[in-house]
Parts: C-alpha cells; structure tokens; sequence
C-alpha cells in the first residue's frame, strides 16, 4: 500500500550555503493494508520528515514513494488534492481551524470532497460519537482541552474514511491520560480496517500498543520488528 | 458543483461576517477607488459637456455695411459653405438682429427707449459663422479676406474673440492631457491600496489556509470564499459610491447651476446612471476578486 524505495530526504537550510542536512537516509520500507505501524526514534530522527513526503508537503531528494501503486513523488500538483483525501492527517498541534467549530471543522472536509449536506448532517455526528465529543459539537478549539482538540483532528481525519492515517506525534502536548485515551482511539480506527502510522518518541506509547515499531536513527532505519519496543 | 459553488459563496460570507474590523478597511477602500474612477468619469463628462457648450459659443460674426446687398451676402455664405472648416452659417438680416435685440433686452427700458428713440433700425446684417474646431476660425478669417468682400463688409468680429477661442483650445487640450495621466496614476494607486488591504486581511489567514491544504482543498475550493469575499466587498462598496456620488450630485447640483445654467449634474447622473452603476461595480468586483486571487496565491503552494 505505501512503498519508499530507497528515498533520501537533504535539507539545505540556508539558499546560498552549503550546509545540508540529511533527514532521511536511503529509506526503504513497505506498509500493508490494515497494519499499524509505530515510527519512532530521538528528536530529529527523521519521523516527521519520512509522513510529510507522505503528505507530499515535501518531495524527496531521490528515490521513490509509492502509495496504492502511484509513484507520489511524480504527482502533478491539481492532483494533489486527490492523493490528500484518501489520508487523514493528525498533528501534535491539531491543526484545527480557529475560526470554525469542532463540528465544522469535521464538516469541512467532507465539503472538499463535496459531500451533501444530508450526508454531512449523518455522518459528522457519528463521528463525534467515536470520538466522544458530541457534546463539544458546537465550541471553538480555544475552547477545547489538549485531549478535546486532539480527539477532535482525529475525528476530522477519519470523517471521509480515508485509506490511512497519519499521526506525528499526536500525544505529544497531552498528559498521560489523554494519551492513553488517544493511542486507544487510534487502535480502535485501526480495528476498524484503517492503516495507521504513528510517529512518537513516547516510550509508554509504543510498548503498550505491541504492533510493528520501525525505528530511526539519524535519517536510517536501524530496526523494524512486528512486535517491536522502544529500543534506543 | 453546485453544492461546491453555494459553500462557496457561503464560507466567503462566513469569513466576512467572522472578519470584524479588517473587511470595513476593504470596504472603505475599495469605495474611494470607485469613487475615484467614478468622479473621473464624471468630470470627463462635464469637462467634455463644458468643452462643447463654450466651443459651440465659439463662432465669427461678419457685419456687412448697410449698403450691402441680401443676395451678396448670401452669395458670400455659399461661398463659404463650401469650405470643409465650418460647421454652421446662420444669417441674421438686419430685422432679425433688431427682434434678437428686443427680446433679450425686453426689460431693460432704458436700452429699450433708446432704440425708440433713434428711431429706424441701427443693427447690421451679419453671418454667425461656426468652425467644427476652434482652432480652424483663423484659416476662416483668411478665406474672408481672399473674397474681396471689403467693400460691403463692415467689420468682422473675430479678433476680439481670438484669445477666448485660443484660450478654449488650450484648456480643452490640457484638461484631454492632465486627466488621462491623472487617472491613470490614481487607478494605480488605487489598484495597490486595495491589494494591499486585502494581502493583508488574507495574511492573517495563512495558517488556516494551509490546512486547508493538507486536509485535501482543492486550490478552487480555498480561493473560491477569498474571491467571493472580494467580490461581495465590492458589491457593497459600489453600492456605498453609488449612493455618496448620488448624495453629491443632489447637493452640488443646484449651485453649480447658478454658475453655469446649461450645466445640470443630477441630471447628467441619472442619464449617465447605467453607465455608472456598470463602472462601480465592475471596478469594486473586478478589484476586489482579482486583488484577492494574488494575495492568496502565495500561501497555495504547499
């Protein structure tokens, strides 16, 4: 389902200077359908890097990537809102719309895709559900707590049923508590038949979810285990 | 797409409403650029309105000597009616130029008793002669002189009326010169203030633009409530003008019409109104989308 083919990621920081910065190695690493896959790895390791040229919000160096056999890396940019609808995307900053409320911003996603608005008035509700906020359906995200908003951008990335989610740190800004709550959130998706790649350094995250752990160091995959640990 | 095209128009109303502050800059904006192109439109209609009425006052009157035949004098219009400078030769005989006389100055009695008084009829026959341009009279002047008319003609008014024609000429082709350069400058400015305005009304929602991004908008579907939000805020600011330059018109009108009587602005405004209406708010849309459609551009290429 998703392929990198052997993708190297340089950052040059600076336009007009020579310092380069590899985030990303040579990675080589495939997901299945319905998997769920941990990446973890210290600050900088390259996690975030490896699920923004997922998102396409960044193109490889070299190498390719593949997702549901479509070399992304070649999109042409009036597709790329295609490719991004078929991924929900969750952020350590939640990344919800200030303006709008939980319940529209759930909405807002199905009215990309141009869903009715009978279909809008049947679904987002149901999503709540999942989430529990029902009863948070018309606050704002000031208005929300760090678990709240995060439950809220996981019901916004799984309203239009996507084929994966991605969540970079998605526990990140949240006690462990709300983390807890979340990683279960996201088990439960995954139950549901949805692929879901965690990105986290959190130690407690990843040995209690007992599932594939992919490990960085440095830009390279130094361990990729099926029931992997924290292993640093 | 229809639902597409409705949510539209609704986030941009959304944002508008949302907007507080930041729209009324827009709005006020982009009125004083539509006033701007308006009022310019507008003054070129009066300018042009003024230009005709003092250049068909502009004319040549030749006054023949008492002697001076009718058929001659009308044999002399002819002769000038062939040239492709004038416009229009009216002859006043002598009695015409004496009712003219009576009938403007019906209710002066003292110039009234005095033409009583010399009894008979002091007027001369003349030709009010017209050129299509001012500055054609000259080469009218000399044609009179080629004619050998000397001896029947009396005197020809033209010298005294030289540098009024002149001076009608210059201003007519200064106010031409100033006022395209004039309005071009302030579209310009115009059109920057606006963008300006709107960049930054859009600045503040960069970060909401790029989720909307990530979450799979459409650069139609981002652009589409940023470009109605312009448009409605010009569709109101042509309202606004359209109501001001109304407002103007209503209370200057009288005034300027103890000046010039010819000259009625409320009137001119509502023969003009379509033309208006169609100039506002094709400048408050054409302004408002378009400054909006590149101040959002930027924020669209994650």
């Amino acid at each position: 389902m998703i392929l990198f083919d052997k993708v190297t990621k340089i950052y040059t920081p600076h336009k007009n200077s020579d310092e380069k910065i590899t985030a990303l190695e040579e990675i080589s690493l495939e997901i299945n359908p319905k998997e769920f896959v941990s990446i973890t790895g210290r600050s900088g390791a390259g996690k975030t890097t490896l699920l923004k040229l997922l998102l396409v919000e960044e193109k490889p160096t070299a190498g390719q990537i593949f997702f549901q056999g479509h070399n992304i890396c070649e999109i042409k940019s009036e597709h790329l809102p295609y490719l991004r609808r078929q991924i929900g995307a969750v952020f350590q900053d939640y990344k919800l719309f200030p303006s709008k409320t939980v319940f529209e911003n759930i909405a807002y996603v199905m009215e990309v895709i141009g869903a009715g608005k009978e279909d809008i008035k049947r679904d987002v509700p149901k999503v709540l559900e999942i989430v529990g906020l029902t009863e948070r359906a018309n606050h704002f995200p000031r208005e929300l707590s760090g678990g709240e908003a995060q439950r809220a951008a996981i019901a916004r990335a799984l309203i239009h049923r996507p084929e994966v989610i991605l969540a970079d740190e998605p526990t990140g800004n949240l006690d462990p508590y709300n983390t807890l709550e979340i990683i279960r959130l996201l088990l439960k998706i995954n139950e549901m038949g949805t692929t879901v790649v965690l990105a986290t350094h959190n130690r407690e995250t990843i040995n209690s979810i007992g599932k594939r752990v992919i490990s960085l160091d440095k830009g390279k995959i130094i361990r990729d285990e099926q029931e992997g640990r924290f292993i640093l | 797409m229809l639902n597409s095209f409705k949510r539209i128009i609704y986030l941009g109303y959304r944002g508008l409403v949302g907007d507080g502050g930041q729209i009324f800059a827009t709005i006020f904006i982009l009125t004083v650029a539509i006033l701007l192109a308006s009022s310019l439109f507008l003054s070129g209609r009066v300018s042009q309105f003024l230009i005709n009425s003092l250049e068909s006052k502009a004319d040549i009157s030749v006054y023949f000597q008492e002697i001076a035949l009718e058929e001659d004098i009308l044999q002399a219009r002819d002769e000038l009616e062939k040239m492709p400078e004038v416009k229009e030769i009216i002859y006043i005989s002598k009695d015409q130029a004496l009712e003219e006389f009576k009938a403007r100055y019906a209710d002066n009695l003292v110039l009234m008793d005095s033409i009583r008084e010399l009894g008979g009829n002091p007027f001369l026959a003349s030709l009010r002669i017209q050129a299509k341009n001012p500055n054609q009279y000259q080469a009218i002047a000399d044609y009179l002189d080629s004619l050998n008319l000397a001896d029947i003609i009396e005197k020809v008014d033209y010298s005294q009326r030289q540098n009024v024609i002149e001076r009608i000429f210059s201003i007519t082709s200064f106010l031409g010169k100033t006022g395209l350069s004039f309005s071009l400058i302030l579209a310009v400015i115009a059109i920057l203030i606006t963008f300006n305005t709107i960049k930054l009304a859009i600045y503040n929602y960069q970060e909401e633009v790029k989720i909307q991004r990530l979450v799979g908008a459409s650069n139609w579907f981002i652009r589409g409530p940023f470009l109605a939000q312009g448009a409605i805020a010009g569709i109101i600011s042509a309202l606004i003008s359209l109501l001001v330059l109304f407002f103007i018109a209503w209370l200057f009108s009288p005034k300027v019409q103890v000046f010039l009587p010819d000259l009625n602005i409320l009137k001119m405004f509502w023969s003009n109104f379509g033309f208006i209406f169609l100039i506002q708010f094709a400048v408050g849309i054409a302004l408002g989308s378009i400054s909006s459609l590149i101040a959002i551009r930027k924020y669209l290429k994650i």
